[in-house]
């Protein structure tokens, strides 16, 4: 009995000390397409404020979404933003309402893996939607070797790859392929998760990257940064202008030009296949979930301080990691709009 | 005759030796299993990775020190809940209890030792973590604790019952009190085989994922206290298993062998040192 | 490895005489008292479960009915859930996973049983024991680095070079599908069927043995015509066993299945599985009906599981207790 009795001490103690709050620690969770860019800057804050950490789960938009309206993370994040409906579900459940940051652009890109093949591909409308809805399986269908010529595609089955979670990069892709085809639009539609057609599903934009990686002959969407981090060949998209353009900071940052002169109040603006010459059809902004009331005033001015230096000093990390930076009108709204958390 | 004994001789010789290739191949799966995890682990485990927090996403370098604390955190909560309800439980089954009640009590912790592991992380999700509107290191040491239960209470009552009855009967002629004689002749004597079963379960909880996914969460940074949410071990290996990092993939190798050399650790210690000389029930 | 603890001869409580009184004195009825709550609350906890995967699945029950198991379409959108390709996906893996851990894992038992010595069979043994203790993530980060990449290469190419024309080897290699989700479950259970199907080889009793070769059989027939008949019960109930454990798999499919709800007859296809789908969709399923469509499953699979461990109980008792006991009697 006596060594039990130790034992508890023991483990008694360890739980003491283990306790100790040592930090003011807020948990956020949702989109991967700005997980690297989040977690940098959750890293770079806690080094300046070494009392706050913020614990950034990176489980895709539809559990950032889900988990905030539950209350069970303190914010969220989403690049696809809330639709009426979850607006709705928030304020009926909560009794106030849920608010939105946008924190930067960014851009999905057709990402490929073909052995052989480095060059970047372009991609029309016709092909990106084609290959998703099932219609072009081989590699070298006249509507993918059209517009690329010069390059030796090879006869192999296209390996679609996917998102198996919802995900607001799946949101943006979706959303522009409803924009560009009537047929996506009628038959699967937009949203963070769909009943896809085709293809193989990976969990995150980690895990899509990950598979189209490891799968030749795949092709997939996934955030910029994650094509660029891992030396993924990624095509250039036709715009609405008929221009193939590459997606990188210059040309996302054509994308949100319009955008962001008229920017909605609430900040819920899509940006797929935007006018401009030079603008990249699939890009977005990426946004915060904050709830519009805190019951802990601490994690509130925590949440709000960190919001702040986002927008300014924060948005100096941006281009290191390819997002490109909010536009100054959105960011000047966006502090006006702060004020709203409570 | 002769040639259809020879026949049967050497369908017997040869279907003998064909399982004794299915025996071979089977145990050797073990040692692939280790070998690739030696191989690949210990040429990424540093010092770092016990150490240090993880690093932004993408960057190389940082370590898994949050994960092995979280991990635990949460097999310690996992013990303190699961150990004294099995042992206790399975207290009353050897000792006190009817058939009946005996029978239903049973048949539950069967029930709850076949739940896949994925419903017990629905079931703590909904118990553990929406009424606390936060995801915890608590919520996830409960679902490793109810994992726990039945193991430790199914084995620790077999161990009770395999208590000769003459120890029993001696123990109350003496004139001690049941409790009495419980505490101080009958659990001493069946103690190693309980110690086994506890740590044969704890080995079992320590490499579950599922139950952890929507409980304990997890955590880019050290997990203070018990409400906040905490990386684990097996998480992180399948987090950075999916991702395409190759820095993660490296890291992921690392963690499997230090989760693995764990498990296999505790196994042989509780299978080789601490059943000498008493039978362990197989399966 | 602890799950398939059998009946143990009932060493029985021994009743004492005192009157209640004297026990509550000497603390006997207090203990009694408090080992009973810690009892009951394992029923309580099992029961709650039950109640709360019931409740928790309410919506899609009343809204699909038994269409959820017919419909085949998955879609948050537009609100639609039909569980068919989870199911069939789960199932089809376990199929696989069976069809090639059977014939292994029985011939291992019969091996370990029957013709290794005593002390090779034990040691044997403890290597199955710690095969089984093999964390399910850890088979996941192997299958993805190792077996996917090997039969995407290798095996899928050579199966289709040499059995496609069978629907169940066409398409293209993905490397990741059922095949590979089936191949890293049959790995996963081996040592559940070793284990319980030895033990129940060692419970035959030796004159069964004996007397089929004093009959002039050989060593082999001796085997297979009366020592594995006699055993089949207990050999069907580690089989059991070992389909629920495949059932309820979740990390290791997850990883390698490739997570697509498809039907499809090749083994090639991706799919997905019942446990799978639920740990990717469960944090963010938004919408009362998706979350519930999701219990739902978890319920699907706790009632399987639940059936086939009892039915594996039932099977490997009855067997052993034909045979006179197991080892630890």
């Amino acid at each position: 009995m006596k060594r039990i009795a130790g034992m508890l001490v023991v483990v008694l103690a360890l739980a003491g000390i283990l306790w100790a709050d040592s930090a003011l620690s807020i948990t956020g969770a949702g989109a991967t397409f700005p997980y690297p860019m989040y977690s940098k800057w959750f890293d770079e804050y806690h080094k300046k404020n070494t009392n706050i950490e913020i614990n950034y789960q990176s489980i895709g938009s539809g559990g950032g979404i889900k988990q905030v309206t539950e209350g069970t993370v303190d914010f969220g994040a989403s690049d696809g933003p809330m639709n009426d409906d979850q607006l709705k579900a928030f304020q009926d459940k909560h009794g106030f309402g849920i608010l939105h940051f946008p924190t930067v652009l960014g851009a999905d890109v057709p990402a490929y893996n073909i052995p052989g093949i480095t060059v970047e591909l372009n991609f029309t409308q016709d092909a990106i939607s084609g290959i998703f809805l099932g219609k072009i399986t081989k590699w070298n269908d006249p509507a993918i070797a059209g517009p690329n010529k010069g390059v030796r595609l090879p006869a192999d089955d296209i390996v679609v790859v996917h998102r198996s979670d919802g995900s607001g990069t799946t949101y943006i892709w979706t959303d522009y392929l409803s924009k560009i085809s009537d047929e996506w639009k009628n038959k699967v539609g937009k949203g963070t998760s769909v009943n896809w057609p085709v293809g193989l599903g990976g969990k995150g934009n980690e895990g899509v990257a990950g598979t189209i990686k490891n799968t030749p002959d795949s092709f997939g969407y996934v955030e910029l940064i994650y094509a660029i981090q891992n030396k993924m060949p990624y095509g250039l998209v036709k715009n609405s202008s008929g221009a193939f353009i590459k997606a990188d900071l210059a040309s996302v940052t054509a994308a949100a030009a319009g955008a962001a002169k008229n920017m909605p109040d609430d900040f819920r603006v899509s940006i797929t296949d935007a006018p401009g010459k030079t603008a990249y059809p699939i890009s977005s902004f990426t946004w915060l979930l904050v709830p519009a009331k805190f019951s802990e005033a601490a994690k509130r001015d925590a949440l709000k301080g960190f919001v702040k230096w986002m927008l300014s000093d924060g948005q100096n990390y941006t281009e290191a990691l390819s997002y490109a930076k909010l536009p100054k009108e959105v960011v000047a709204k966006e502090l006006k709009a702060l004020n709203n958390v409570q | 005759m002769s040639a259809r004994l020879r026949w049967r001789k050497f369908v017997s010789g040869f279907m003998l030796t064909m399982t004794g290739v299915c025996a071979l191949v089977s145990v050797s799966v073990l040692f692939f299993i280790l070998g690739y995890l030696v191989y690949h682990g210990g040429t990424s485990i540093s010092w770092n990775f016990f150490t240090k927090l993880p690093t932004p996403v993408g960057e190389t370098g940082g370590g898994m020190a949050n994960a092995i604390l979280g991990s635990g955190k949460l097999l310690l909560l996992a013990t303190l809940f699961g150990v004294p309800i099995g042992f206790f439980g399975a207290i009353y089954l050897a000792e006190f209890s009817g058939s009946t009640t005996a029978f239903i009590v049973r048949y539950a912790a069967d029930l709850l030792n076949g739940v896949p592991s994925i419903v017990i992380g629905i079931f703590a999700y909904a118990l553990a973590v929406l009424p606390f509107k936060h995801f915890s290191t608590l919520a996830g040491g409960f679902a490793l604790g109810l994992m726990m239960i039945p193991i430790t209470l199914r084995s620790t009552e077999e161990f009770l019952r395999g208590v000769p009855n003459a120890l029993r009967e001696a123990a109350m002629a003496l004139g001690a009190s049941k409790w009495k004689t419980i505490a101080s002749v009958i659990v001493p004597a069946a103690y190693r085989g309980i110690l086994t079963a506890i740590m044969l379960a704890f080995a079992r909880v320590a490499g579950e994922t599922a139950p952890l996914l929507f409980t304990a969460f997890g955590n880019r940074f050290w997990s203070s206290g018990w409400n906040q949410p905490s990386a684990s071990l097996p998480v992180m290996i399948y987090t950075y298993a999916i991702a395409p990092y190759e820095d993660w993939h490296r890291q992921a190798w690392a963690a499997g062998l230090v989760l693995l050399g764990l498990i296999l650790v505790i196994n042989i210690v509780a299978r080789g040192i601490l059943s000498r000389g008493i039978a362990v029930p197989r399966a | 490895m602890a799950t398939t603890t059998t009946t143990v001869p009932s060493a029985g409580p021994v009743v004492g005489s005192r009157s209640f009184l004297s026990r509550l004195r000497e603390g006997d009825e207090i203990a009694r008292i408090i080992t009973f709550l810690f009892a009951a609350s394992v029923v309580l906890i099992t029961v709650l479960l039950v109640f709360e995967l019931w409740r928790g699945s309410a919506l899609p029950r009343h809204k699909f009915g038994f269409n959820f198991f017919r419909t085949s379409v998955w879609d948050p959108i537009f609100d639609q859930f039909g569980a068919l390709p989870f199911i069939y996906g789960t199932l089809v893996t376990a199929a696989v996973a069976l069809i090639l851990a059977v014939p292994l894992g029985i011939g291992a038992a019969i091996f370990l049983a029957e013709l290794a010595p005593a002390r090779v069979s034990d040691t044997l043994e403890f290597f199955i024991d710690l095969l089984a203790a093999v964390p399910s993530v850890i088979y996941g980060l192997l299958g993805v680095f190792i077996i996917v990449p090997l039969m995407r290469s290798y095996i899928q190419p050579a199966l289709k070079g040499t059995l496609g024309f069978l629907p169940l080897f066409k398409g293209p290699a993905y490397g990741v599908g059922f095949l590979t989700a089936g191949i890293v479950l049959a790995i996963m259970v081996i040592p559940y069927i070793i284990s319980v199907s030895r033990e129940v080889l060692l419970s035959v009793p030796r004159d069964q043995r004996e007397a089929a070769l004093s009959l002039g059989a050989t060593r082999w027939e001796s085997t297979w015509k009366v020592v594995v008949p006699f055993a089949r019960g207990g050999i069907f109930g580690s089989i059991f066993l070992a389909l629920a454990r495949a059932l309820g798999e979740t990390m290791a499919v997850t990883m390698v299945i490739g997570n697509t709800p498809t039907i499809s007859a090749s083994l090639f296809s991706p799919g997905y599985s019942i446990a799978a789908v639920i740990a990717n969709e469960f944090t963010e399923a938004t919408g009362d009906l998706y979350l519930q469509s999701l219990i739902e499953l978890g319920l699907v699979l706790f009632i399987l599981t639940f059936i086939l461990n009892g039915l594996a109980r039932l099977l490997i008792v009855a067997t052993s207790q034909r045979g006179g006991g197991m080892g630890n009697t």
